[in-house]
This record gives C-alpha cells, sequence and structure tokens, in this order.
C-alpha cells in the first residue's frame, strides 16, 4: 500500500510536462518497437504466409533451420566476408590515418576525397563495381590487360565472389574508420613518445609499443561495428550477383529477405533473424575477449 | 618518413576513391561503344543515355518522392529527437531513468528481427503502397534523442531558470531558446537521419510496388536488377550519376559536417 501511495505521490510531483514530451516517443516505441519484438519472438514458433491464419509449430523452424544448407552457407558467406572485410579495413584505415596525422598538406583535401564513397549510395557503389569487375570489359581488367596480368572472374566465380564484395565494402566504408582512426592518433599524448625517443625506441618500436596499444579501442569499434556491418550486408550481392554464383554471395539478411518476401515463409524468416542476432552476438563476444587477451601479451 | 612517399600513397589513395566516380560521370556521357575504356575523355559526349532513362522510368517523380520522404522523416527526427531528450535532460518525472535505460537498449536490437513484423504492420493498417508507410517508421530515432539529451545536460539551469521566471514554458524555452543554440547536434541529428533515410533500399523495396511511389535508390536498383536497363551500360551509368549527385553536392557545401557527424557518432549511415 505505502509503494503504490509513494509511487502516486511521485507522479503528482512529476513534471506534467515530462510526461507530454515524451507520450509521442512512447506510442511511437510501443508501435515500431515493442509490438514487432513480441510479435517476432511468437511468429518463430509459427508458421505463416501472411493470408492464411498463423498455424503453431513448436521448435519445427528451428529443427528446419538445423537441417538447412543454406543456412550454413550464409552463415560462412558472412564470416569468409568478415575475415576478408575487417583485416583489409584496419589496414588501410590505419595506413591512411597514421600518413594523414603527420605534417601534410591538403590534408583536408585527402579525407574529403577518401570520405567520398561512404556518403554515396550504396546502389551507386555497387553498379560501379559491377562495371568494374565485369569479366570482359570491366576496368579492372582492362587495366590487369594493360600490364600484361591474366583477367579475374571477379564475380562470376563462386571462388572470388566473396572476397571480391569484400574489397567493395572495404572501398566504400574505409573513410569512416581513417577518420576514427585519425581521431584516436591525436588523442594519444606526444609525452610517450618523447620518453620513447629518450629511451632511444626507433619509429617502428614505438609504433607497435605506443601507437598500436593505444589505438586498441578504437580497433574495437572498428571490429564489432563492420561485423554487424557484415550480417546485415544487403544491397550490395542483391545489385551485385543475386546471391550467386552457386548461393555463394548469400549474405544473411539477404536470405531472410528471400525467405519472408520472396517465399512468404514468416515465421522461418523470423527464426532465421532471431537465430543470426544470436550468432552476431557470439561472434562480437568472442572478438572482444580476443582482442582484450591479445592486448595483455 | 619520406615525405614524397607519402604523397605519393595519398595521390595513389585519392585516385583510387576518386576515378570510378569521375569513370562513372564520364561514362554517362560516353557512346555506348566507348564507356569501357580506361579513360576519360571522348570525341562524342552527348545527353543520349539520360534521354533513354528519362523515357523508360518516372525518374523525376522517385527524385520528389525521395524528397518528399527524406525531408518529413529528417524534421520529424529532429523536432521529436529534441523534445524527448529535453525532457529526459532538464524534466523530472517518473520513469524518465527507465526510459533512458531502454532507449539505449532499443538501439541494440538488430534491424532484421524488427523488419518483418513492421511489414506486418503497414499491411494490416492498409498502409502499403503510401508516403506514411515509407515515413512512419522512421519518424523518431533513439541515436538522435541520446545526442539531444547529452548536449542538453550542458546547458547552464540559470539560463532555462531565467527563462522560467520570465514566464516562459517548456515549449518556449526549448524552442525559442535552447534550439538556437543547439546548431551542432541539429546539424549532426539532421545529416545522419537525411542521408540514412535517402540511400534505404530495403525498407523501400518491402512496402512499395506502386511506380509512382518508389524512392530514387528504389527505382534505379529494381532498373539494374530487373531488367529494364537491357544491360544498356550508358543508361545504367546515368541512372546511378542521377542518384549520386544530389549527395555529391551537398557533401562538397557541408563537407566538414558530413565527417564531423559520422566520425562523432561512429555509425554509418
Amino acid at each position: 500500500m505505502t509503494t503504490l501511495r509513494r509511487f502516486t505521490a511521485s507522479i503528482s510531483r512529476s513534471d506534467r510536462n515530462g510526461f507530454l514530451f515524451v507520450l509521442p516517443y512512447v506510442v511511437f516505441v510501443l508501435a515500431f518497437v515493442a509490438y514487432p519484438l513480441i510479435f517476432s519472438f511468437v511468429l518463430i514458433f509459427h508458421r505463416w504466409n501472411i493470408v492464411t491464419p498463423m498455424e503453431w509449430v513448436g521448435l519445427k523452424n528451428f529443427e528446419r533451420m538445423a537441417a538447412d544448407p543454406l543456412f550454413y552457407k550464409a552463415i560462412v558467406n558472412t564470416l569468409v566476408f568478415l575475415c576478408i572485410h575487417i583485416p583489409l579495413q584496419i589496414i588501410v584505415a590505419l595506413g591512411f590515418a597514421v600518413i594523414l596525422n603527420s605534417k601534410i598538406r591538403m590534408r583536408g583535401v585527402f579525407r574529403a576525397i577518401f570520405f567520398l564513397p561512404v556518403v554515396v549510395s550504396g546502389v551507386v557503389v555497387t553498379i560501379l563495381w559491377q562495371q568494374m569487375y565485369s569479366f570482359d570489359d570491366g576496368l579492372l581488367n582492362n587495366l590487369l590487360l594493360m600490364v600484361g596480368a591474366d583477367k579475374v572472374p571477379w564475380i562470376i566465380d563462386a571462388r572470388y565472389a566473396m572476397p571480391s564484395i569484400a574489397i567493395m565494402a572495404t572501398w566504400k566504408n574505409v573513410g569512416i574508420y581513417i577518420i576514427l582512426f585519425l581521431v584516436g592518433l591525436q588523442n594519444i599524448p606526444m609525452e610517450l613518445y618523447e620518453a620513447a625517443n629518450l629511451d632511444g625506441a626507433n619509429k617502428r618500436q614505438q609504433f607497435f609499443g605506443i601507437t598500436l596499444p593505444m589505438l586498441n579501442p578504437t580497433v574495437i569499434v572498428v571490429i564489432v561495428l563492420s561485423t554487424i556491418g557484415g550480417f546485415s550486408l544487403f544491397v550490395e550481392p542483391y545489385v551485385l550477383t543475386g546471391g550467386g554464383p552457386m548461393q555463394s554471395t548469400l549474405s544473411a539478411f539477404l536470405y531472410i529477405y528471400n525467405q519472408a518476401f520472396y517465399f512468404n515463409h514468416m515465421g522461418y524468416a523470423a527464426a532465421l533473424a532471431f537465430a543470426f542476432a544470436f550468432f552476431i552476438l557470439l561472434v562480437v563476444l568472442l572478438q572482444r575477449k580476443f582482442i582484450e587477451s591479445e592486448s595483455l601479451t | 618518413m619520406r615525405t614524397t612517399l607519402k604523397y605519393a600513397i595519398l595521390l595513389a589513395g585519392a585516385l583510387v576513391f576518386a576515378y570510378p566516380f569521375l569513370w562513372m560521370i564520364a561514362g554517362s556521357f560516353k557512346p555506348e561503344m566507348e564507356i569501357t575504356q580506361v579513360g576519360l575523355w571522348s570525341q562524342d559526349f552527348s545527353w543520349k543515355s539520360y534521354i533513354q532513362v528519362f523515357a523508360k522510368i518516372p525518374i523525376l517523380r522517385a527524385f520528389v518522392n525521395s524528397v518528399i520522404v527524406s525531408v518529413t522523416v529528417t524534421v520529424s527526427v529532429v523536432l521529436f529527437g529534441a523534445m524527448v531528450g529535453y525532457a529526459l535532460a532538464r524534466l523530472r518525472f517518473v520513469g524518465n531513468g527507465a526510459l533512458y535505460v531502454f532507449i539505449l537498449f532499443s538501439m541494440m536490437i538488430p534491424a532484421q528481427i524488427t523488419l518483418i513484423p513492421q511489414y506486418v504492420l503497414m499491411v494490416k493498417l492498409g498502409l502499403t503502397d503510401t508516403y506514411l508507410s515509407l515515413i512512419l517508421p522512421t519518424m523518431m530515432s533513439a541515436l538522435s534523442i541520446i545526442l539531444f539529451r547529452q548536449f542538453f545536460m550542458s546547458i547552464p539551469q540559470a539560463l532555462i531558470d531565467a527563462a522560467r521566471l520570465d514566464g516562459c514554458g517548456d515549449m518556449t524555452i526549448l524552442f525559442r531558446l535552447i534550439f538556437p543554440l543547439s546548431r551542432p547536434v541539429i546539424i549532426t541529428v539532421a545529416i545522419l537521419t537525411f542521408m540514412a533515410s535517402w540511400n534505404d533500399v530495403l525498407w523501400p523495396l518491402i512496402v512499395v510496388r506502386d511506380r509512382s511511389l518508389m524512392t530514387m535508390p528504389q527505382l534505379v536498383t529494381l532498373f539494374v536488377v530487373g531488367g529494364e536497363s537491357e544491360s544498356q551500360l550508358g543508361s545504367l551509368l546515368a541512372a546511378a550519376t542521377l542518384l549520386a549527385v544530389p549527395v555529391i553536392v551537398a557533401y562538397t557545401f557541408f563537407q566538414r559536417y558530413f565527417i564531423e557527424s559520422m566520425a562523432n557518432t561512429g555509425l554509418k549511415g
């Protein structure tokens, strides 16, 4: 009784405008966050094609998933993407950031150019790379022919297609990470380098002894954001390859999209979404553990 | 390090990031036969590819649709973000803390989980193939509330107290007094929201099937994927250029703000 009375008392002491100001957001959250979350959870135990009534199937969706080769394929594809995308992204971004952090003229111009692909729509970038990756007369193969090398089957060979998408995604996103690393570099206290200089450490030792460890938080941000990005990969494979050749570029998100909006398997698609979300969490936690133990040694 | 080598690397990088765009724009004016060449120049630049695009797809209409949707969403996210942010930062009411924690939690929910139910909701409300279906689900954003809240916390209480003494209500204080001081956050929120809205393809693909309501990136995507382009490289590049140019123009003018906004929040559009 007293708790209830205290609660009503604190409500009456509350600022009425506080409630009024957040009311639209509360309505919004109920409709577009809370309801979908609950509905999604209910959906994973049902078979439903939107038109006919829902049918309770228990854990059937998960049994089906466990036996679905495309589900594993989508995870493996995403892991292939991440294994190329993340190291490439870190090396390229860190390299440019270190150079931009030294005394350079027109730093702003270079920064702006490196950032350009980030702001342009993924559709534009994908159309552009579709032409550059074209086997017969794409820009890249034409360049390779000019220097006397062989053509590469960038997106028509199942072994090359996902790595090609990883390269394209790096080209598009690396600008953000150059900026993040630049900010990280500028936050490293100069005294550390001065002390290292006095101790006679060379440039290389300074980079591996000071710069890299101090950038560890930035590296974690880059890895986590890239991982989430990898699992939400959609436009790139949708436009570039449609998931092929031989399902080699079927991404997690593209598979959910196909199941839900192509085959109308809403229940199964919802179950896939939960499974992939769980998998993201797992991968991110593993990465954290790995990075933290690395930084201790 | 040797300065020449540094500049060489930077110039090579700039070429790698900028040349594809130049090649795209040049290609959209070249005759079909010359597009695949590595160089940029052609003797016979023409508007032919653009005329084909305009004849095949309602791209002007799509541009207008995109502007309507993105501007509405941006204005809404800024206004509601500021209101909720102000309430959380400055007003005492029951549930303030709980709401803040919930907002932080809601940012961690992957989009793929809410996607299907949001679509079902649109179907049930009979809103598919309307502007509302494109606007409603993104009218407010957790990130914008967090950013506004953070900024409003730093505004001196004395300023607000003085306005209260003059008899100003919260609405006046927020929109007349605090808003003009909040330019940096407003710009950040506006740019992030506008970019995300303008570039979104997935949601429009799901809720809009009527060609006259399609957004620009959606229409261009279907132009490529649906085979309407008949693999004519020129018209593909022209459509891509039309989609890219508004963003590139905005970017050249407000480049500093774009980079700061995205770097400060560490998020991609």
